[in-house]
């Protein structure tokens, strides 16, 4: 491969980010309906189709229902397809979530993380993304516009990767990311395109000479099977991630791991993190550490699959974990801090657990919030479950 | 194809393999076949879910010898929309070189129901594909559940007819005037018994080179409550009675009789009553008491007003 072209930084937000890598890959198909705070990625690249700078088939279609019902068969047909949506838009795709996955179609999907009505909220958490983890959905999760850029390149490799095909999520914050400009710095096209390469499709159905039927009927003797089969997809994409991660790190000099980690090695007490807060933790990190604290964080890149053994590796030996979660199963815990503890349970020796609640509807979390996290921990204020900055 | 001979129909492959799991009697697959008689060109054929998937893909089997797709039960417009996309993204690329129809198969719930959104905006963005209603006029796959193409005064398991019932309350929404108002190059309502209007019609509309509508009857031997055999006679008698009359519309103005309405229409076939409709089917059959005698002068009644208000609209 020839070097990369060094390229001027650009500040952009992270919508215009996900355009910029869409426009770059140049997809077959998209279709999407817009959604605050995902709108600007559809405006941007339907400016993109008006100026005739990539050749995409763009559907503007009359809801998210439809949105991902046409990206799903028009993936299944035999083209390359995204989308993109949020909150409502993710919720009203549903039905659809389990459906493309188990049709085994790579559709990629941008979602602008927005918390869920009700009330009606436009501002950032995970309850979109989190109410669709069980969707079999690869999930993979950004910390800043430049990875958000980055993983709309990766996604796309490990989807198609013939062990896995899987539709994919890539998760960015929103506003926080969507709409916040950053310096980020881009791949040159050529080397985008060459580094996704063409689709190629497992039995398209437009390939009429060899007709095939897809999405068939199961019964009881072939549901369970073919869910099994899924599961395999997800063990696989693991290595596939890796082995996507190393390639992209020889094209960009940026190298991404199924687990990111910041001070781990030597804390004592680590959280666990999603999205942009990971960020905003680090620096949390750095003040305590100047205060003598021992601790870490670490975000999950990938959250389907579920990362076990880097996780486990990561907790062995710690004496505490502390579980961010931006959403809420009301009337239990937050969506990732039971699967955090059945990955301790991967050692011998479990550290204490802890699961914090926070930055719900966007509820604003500063360095200091997070720095207090930390010290209830250590000073034993933290109960199983917390409710950051709730008056209780 | 210009021609219409049963001997050249016969030569256009089998689609449909016989052997699946539809009810005897059932006017779904005599639907289909002739639907899909309508081209000679490599088509794909798409299914919202409802009777006629469940039937037709129960894996490991497919009754399929085409290429086939099925989503889900609201979005049979969008699901055949995502694979002509995909058709018009790989055949600018040169990636796909074969002429492809596109067609979708839905029931009445499908398509006047939970389908009506993403039909509408499949047939507004203009998606070159044939949307097909097999419109047995009822969820049957459920189990006989009223929709809104149920027929005025029909008994089902959701619109009971009983002591203070006379069934279904309100009348079948004008599914065909709806598309057609989209402003669609072709919309048309068919019949299984008349082989000749439907395969035409399914013709026109694959050629249309833009989205189509075809809204067909289909007489349900367990839905209706009539014996197997009598699925045709049905068929005809909806025709005969002006229950179900034959037209089609294009570009969303232009009304024009079909063959067999328009012999009603000019008086040299006479129009049946409403009763012999009625007394045709077990779900009608309330409808005989003595008590219920306003309801079935009040379906007369409109069954005449629509009727009157076709006929002008196709300058009659």
């Amino acid at each position: 491969m020839t070097m990369p072209k060094k390229h001027s930084d650009l500040a952009i937000n992270g919508d215009n980010a996900v355009a910029l890598a869409w426009k770059q890959i140049d997809p077959d198909v998209c279709a999407a309906y817009p959604i605050t705070p995902q709108t600007i990625i559809v405006e941007k690249f339907a400016e993109y189709i008006a100026d005739g700078e990539v050749t995409t088939e763009f559907v503007c279609v009359e809801s998210e229902h439809s949105a991902l019902t046409l990206c799903t068969t028009s993936c299944s047909a035999g083209a390359r397809t995204f989308t993109a949506t949020a909150s409502q838009g993710l919720a009203y795709m549903w039905e659809m979530l389990p459906i493309t996955s188990s049709m085994r179609v790579p559709v990629i999907m941008a979602v602008a993380n927005r918390a869920v009505s009700g009330p009606i909220n436009i501002n950032n958490d995970h309850g979109d993304v989190m109410s669709a983890r069980d969707c079999g959905w690869l999930t993979l999760f950004s910390e800043n516009v430049q990875q958000a850029y980055d993983m709309s390149i990766i996604a796309p490799r490990i989807a198609e990767h013939p062990d896995v095909q899987l539709p994919c999520l890539v998760n960015l914050d929103g506003f926080i990311l969507t709409h916040a400009i950053e310096r980020m710095t881009p791949i040159d096209t050529q080397i985008v395109k060459k580094f996704v390469g063409e689709f190629k499709p497992m039995h398209p159905l437009l390939d009429v000479k060899h007709p095939v039927s897809h999405n068939l009927m199961d019964g009881p003797l072939f549901y369970f099977p073919h869910k099994y089969q899924m599961v395999q997809a997800m063990n696989n994409a693991l290595k596939v991630a890796k082995d996507v991660f190393k390639e992209f790190a020889e094209i960009s000099g940026r190298e991404y791991h199924l687990v990111e980690e910041y001070m781990c090695e030597d804390a004592e007490s680590i959280a666990i993190v999603l999205g942009s807060s990971f960020g905003t933790m680090k620096e949390a990190v750095d003040q305590l550490r100047r205060e003598g604290m021992k601790v870490g964080v670490a975000m999950p890149r990938v959250f389907r699959p579920w990362p076990i053994e880097d996780l486990a590796k990561l907790m062995k030996g710690k004496k505490s974990v502390i579980v961010m979660d931006r959403h809420l199963s009301v009337g239990a815990y937050g969506p990732m801090f039971p699967e955090v503890c059945a990955a301790a349970l991967e050692n011998k020796d479990v550290p204490k657990m802890y699961n914090f609640i926070y930055g719900l509807g966007g509820a604003d979390t500063m360095v200091s919030d997070f720095m207090s996290v930390f010290k209830d921990v250590k000073d034993g204020r933290a109960t199983r479950i917390n409710y950051l900055g709730v008056k209780q | 194809m210009s021609t219409m001979s049963l001997k050249d129909l016969n030569k256009i492959p089998v689609r449909l393999a016989s052997g699946h799991r539809l009810c005897a009697g059932c006017g779904e697959s005599i639907i289909a076949r002739q639907i899909l008689m309508g081209t000679e060109k490599d088509v794909v054929v798409t299914c919202s879910t409802g009777c006629f998937e469940v039937s037709t893909t129960i894996f490991p089997y497919t009754s399929w010898k085409v290429p086939y797709v099925h989503t889900a039960f609201g979005n049979g417009a969008a699901t055949c929309a995502g694979v002509e996309t995909a058709y018009k993204a790989l055949l600018k690329q040169g990636k796909v070189k074969e002429d492809i129809r596109f067609v979708n198969f839905a029931g009445d719930g499908a398509t006047y129901d939970i389908g009506l959104q993403a039909l509408s905006g499949a047939m507004e963005r203009g998606h070159n594909m044939l949307f097909v209603c097999l419109n047995n006029e009822a969820y049957m796959n459920t189990g006989i559940q009223r929709s809104s193409a149920t027929g005025f005064g029909a008994s089902t398991t959701t619109s009971w007819a009983g002591s203070v019932s006379a069934g279904k309350k309100e009348f079948p929404k004008d599914m065909t005037a709806i598309i057609a108002a989209h402003g669609v190059p072709f919309a048309a309502q068919t019949a299984p018994h008349a082989w000749r209007d439907m395969i035409t019609k399914s013709q026109k509309a694959f050629e249309c080179g833009g989205p189509s509508f075809i809204n067909a009857i289909s007489p349900c031997p367990r839905g209706w409550r009539f014996a197997p055999e009598e699925t045709i006679n049905i068929s005809k008698l909806a025709v005969e009675t002006c229950i179900w009359p034959l037209y089609e519309v294009e570009n969303g103005t232009d009304y024009t009789l079909s063959a067999e309405s328009m012999r009603i229409a000019e008086g040299k076939v006479e129009k049946k009553p409403v009763t012999d409709w009625i007394d045709s089917q077990g779900r009608y059959k309330h409808l005989k008491n003595e008590k219920w005698e306003p309801v079935v002068e009040k379906l007369q009644k409109e069954n005449d007003r629509k009727w009157a208000s076709l006929l002008k609209l196709c300058d009659l």
